[in-house]
């Protein structure tokens, strides 16, 4: 009997093992090899239809030319930052000779004014969107939470807000650089025309997700929690502090995440067309040169541009399970 | 990003050895010539290959031996760029030569500016697409081997025009701006031919410049010319290089005439600044066009021996950015018409043999006597304000000083130049057009009447 009894648990045990077993190949099979499969079928669907488009600028770009063109980029920033160097110290020089002629003669280092390499303009973008997304995130919480309390507050800027949602970043952007050029006038700017009129259009368009999110999130508060509020009597501070913030932090962080998208789809539409310094100049220089390397140069940064904002997805997707007490609606 | 930039060289220096002592030329004639007095200069261009000079003197670091540190940055069309130059976010950029006497005159956008230093000569050509070139090629003389006599005239593109009236569809060609030498030339091209390129009327608000027009002519950027024309937009257009030999390489057009056809020897982009950057800047002004002096004479020296360096240095992404194989086509003397129809046009790019980087005022007056020609000048002018107009843009005097302090280095002989102390500035009468037209650049008014085409004295639209 106890040795059927053994015998029962070991089979039973056992089972226990193989179900263990096979959800870790089930979780890894989810976790790596899906995924894994996937970017090879797209991979190889790419390389064989690359194969048969072709354009005037030669064949389509496969996978292959693209990596070739990762490794010609580091390569031209390399030999950039070598650049860059030999002119800091062939001004240095330049300098010593200038001051041993003239003691009073007033030297400066200049900065290189050599071209900007991806990597530069990778950064470029990067601290553009940052800042335009930042720029519209102060304007637009407080905003949003002000409209998502009064409720008459909400009818007078609702349409005014659905009006401007819909408005593409190149529609803003002449309006933008003009403005900025005629009211940004200063003998040492501290920060360039171009990048500002990238930010702002930037938060234009990155603000509108956010009033709405968190007005809709602060003006659908639990009522039990406003009842609350009003048993209590707390003051208006103390209201928004405590009752309002907590509760609708999980809604406002929803409008910024899609805020941050937005940001960075038009950070790229407006430096193409502006012009300014960033991975859309990039893209666009190299649609102009039309080289036979200016279509795997365009992929090269497509992907870039789409890992990035990947990544700038992730990251607001931590900050936001860090703050939010609601870990319900966290998918991904 | 200034502010990100501005960081970078101070953790630069700290990182540097300075021990490195680099043979810099140490400047003989600074005592007279004095230190610039704006150091830190900003030129823009558009991706063609005659901006060469620019790139040259900042490469070989022509630009900067005068002290001077120039950032480069390509613009995205003609508009944009001569906007930079007056709003001052671009201290100066090579331009079209028709630019800086428009926006003086107040054609377009009011502003002065002037040009101490001609670009290059010749180095456009029309292309058309591949489509128009087969109707085209039956009413072409064809020499013993087949291959078609040039220069080619509008002639033969005539009865294809005619046959898309017929049709009921319009005939469309592009060009890069109202003011462009690509204007005037494709206009001059198809006027010699017979077909009416169309007026401007400025003063009634119309500056389509199309009224009576039998080929339509209208502004695309030189990068997209090709696109353009493979999306169908477009039939022909006329631009400067790498855009035609671009058409050839792809496969969806062929070059038909250079402007070197059209006109032996004409002048084609100027460095244009703002009458106000010469004021206030003297010694900045006389010091950026010796760099590009010497720049240019380094392109054309020795036989175009540089050519090929010089290629390489486009070819670069931050500036013209196209394949080196299409850049050399024009570059090294060569040009490709049909594919495989390659012939020798060794002064297809001409930027310092033939005196071609001084400002003449008799290239000036011709631009102007094309822009009454087609209207953009709506009334009569007397030859006087031609001359007048001519002097305030072009300054030879600016070019004369840099120029002399070049000789006097020793950098440059004197043999290189034109004789200053007899230099009028115009040049004698040119014969070389397409229809054998003789242009004079003293009497404006008297070469008008020689065209069939194009307003008269006395007419005003």
């Amino acid at each position: 009997m106890s040795t059927a009894a053994v015998k029962l648990d070991n089979s039973k045990l056992t089972g226990r093992a193989l179900k263990a077993c096979k959800s870790i190949v089930n979780k890894f099979s989810d976790a790596l090899l899906l995924p894994v499969t996937g970017i090879a079928i797209f991979l190889f669907i790419w390389t064989i239809s690359a194969q048969s488009i072709h354009t005037s600028l030669g064949e389509f770009p496969g996978p292959s030319a693209v990596v070739e063109q990762f490794s010609a980029l580091y390569d031209e920033y390399v030999t950039e930052n070598e650049k860059a160097e030999a002119f800091y110290q062939r001004q240095e020089v330049r300098n010593a000779a200038k001051l041993a002629k003239n003691p009073d003669a007033i030297v400066k280092i200049r900065t290189y004014t050599g071209k900007e390499t991806f990597l530069d303009q990778i950064f470029t973008s990067l601290i553009t969107v940052t800042s335009g997304f930042l720029v519209a995130a102060v304007i637009a919480i407080p905003l949003g939470i002000w409209m998502g309390l009064s409720k008459r507050l909400n009818s007078a800027f609702n349409p005014i807000v659905q009006v401007f949602k819909p408005v593409s970043p190149l529609a803003w952007l002449p309006l933008v650089t003009m403005v900025v050029s005629a009211l940004y006038v200063s003998d040492d700017p501290m920060v360039s025309k171009s990048f500002l009129t990238s930010m702002i259009t930037v938060s234009l368009c990155s603000l509108w997700p956010m009033v709405i999110n968190t007005s809709i999130g602060v003006s659908t508060i639990d009522s039990d929690l406003l009842n609350v509020c009003k048993v209590l009597r707390l003051s208006t501070s103390t209201h928004i502090k405590k009752i309002v913030l907590p509760a609708s932090i999980p809604m406002i962080f929803t409008g910024m995440r899609l805020s941050f998208g937005v940001a960075w789809m038009v950070l790229i539409a407006a430096e193409m067309l502006a012009q300014n310094p960033g991975l859309g100049k990039f893209v666009w220089d190299e649609f102009q040169n039309g080289s036979s390397n200016s279509l795997a140069r365009i992929m090269a940064a497509v992907i870039v541009i789409g890992f990035i904002g990947f990544l700038l997805d992730r990251l607001m997707l931590q900050i936001q399970r860090k703050v939010s007490w609601d870990k319900s609606n966290l998918s991904v | 990003m200034t502010w990100i930039k501005s960081i970078t060289p101070f953790i630069k220096r700290f990182s540097l050895s300075v021990a490195v002592v680099l043979s810099i030329s140490t400047t003989a004639y600074s005592e007279e010539l004095g230190e610039p007095e704006k150091e830190e200069l900003k030129f823009g261009f558009i991706k063609l290959t005659d901006m060469a000079p620019i790139a040259i003197a900042y490469e070989n670091g022509y630009f900067e031996d005068e002290g001077l540190y120039v950032t480069i940055e390509a613009q995205a069309n003609w508009k944009v760029l001569l906007n930079g130059v007056i709003d001052g976010s671009l201290d100066g950029a090579h331009m079209l030569a028709g630019q800086p006497i428009a926006a003086t005159m107040g054609y377009g956008t009011k502003a002065n500016i002037i040009t101490p230093f001609s670009m290059d000569l010749n180095g456009n050509a029309i292309t058309v697409s591949n489509d128009t070139w087969a109707k085209m090629k039956p009413n072409i003389p064809k020499m013993a081997d087949g291959r078609p006599v040039h220069p080619i005239k509008a002639d033969s593109l005539k009865p294809v025009i005619e046959q898309f009236k017929d049709d009921g569809k319009p005939f469309k060609m592009g060009m890069v701006f109202p003011v462009s030498t690509h204007n005037y030339e494709l206009r001059y091209w198809l006027a010699a031919g017979g077909i009416h390129p169309g007026y401007y009327a400025p003063h009634k608000g119309d500056t389509s410049g199309q009224i009576d027009a039998e080929a339509l002519l209208s502004v695309t950027p030189p990068p997209q010319m090709p696109s353009t024309m493979e999306a169908g937009t477009i039939e022909g257009y006329c631009v400067g290089e790498p855009w035609n030999q671009q058409a050839v390489f792809k496969n969806i057009g062929v070059p038909v005439v250079t402007d070197y056809e059209i006109w032996k020897d004409n002048p084609e982009k100027v460095f244009g600044i703002t009458e106000a950057f010469a004021k206030k800047y003297p010694n900045t002004t006389v010091r950026l066009t010796r760099a590009l002096i010497r720049a240019a004479k380094w392109l054309d020296e020795n036989n175009n021996a540089n050519r090929p360096a010089a290629v390489k240095i486009l070819s670069q992404s931050n500036y013209v950015g196209a394949d080196y194989d299409v850049i050399a086509n024009s570059m090294t003397g060569t040009f490709e018409y049909e594919k495989g129809d390659k012939r020798a046009v060794p002064d297809f790019n001409v930027f310092f043999r033939y005196n071609a980087t001084y400002p003449y005022y008799s290239d000036a007056i011709w631009y102007l006597t094309q822009m009454r020609r087609w209207g953009q000048i709506s009334d009569d002018k007397s030859d006087q304000w031609y001359k007048d107009l001519a002097a305030k843009v072009y300054r030879p005097d600016i070019y004369e000083k840099a120029a002399k302090s070049l000789i006097a280095d020793k950098t440059i002989s004197a043999a290189e130049f034109p004789d200053f102390a007899s230099e009028t500035g115009f040049k004698a009468p040119q014969k070389h057009f397409i229809d054998d037209i003789v242009y004079d650049g003293t009497k404006p008014n008297a070469y008008l009447e020689k065209f069939a085409i194009g307003l008269k004295k006395g007419e005003k639209l």
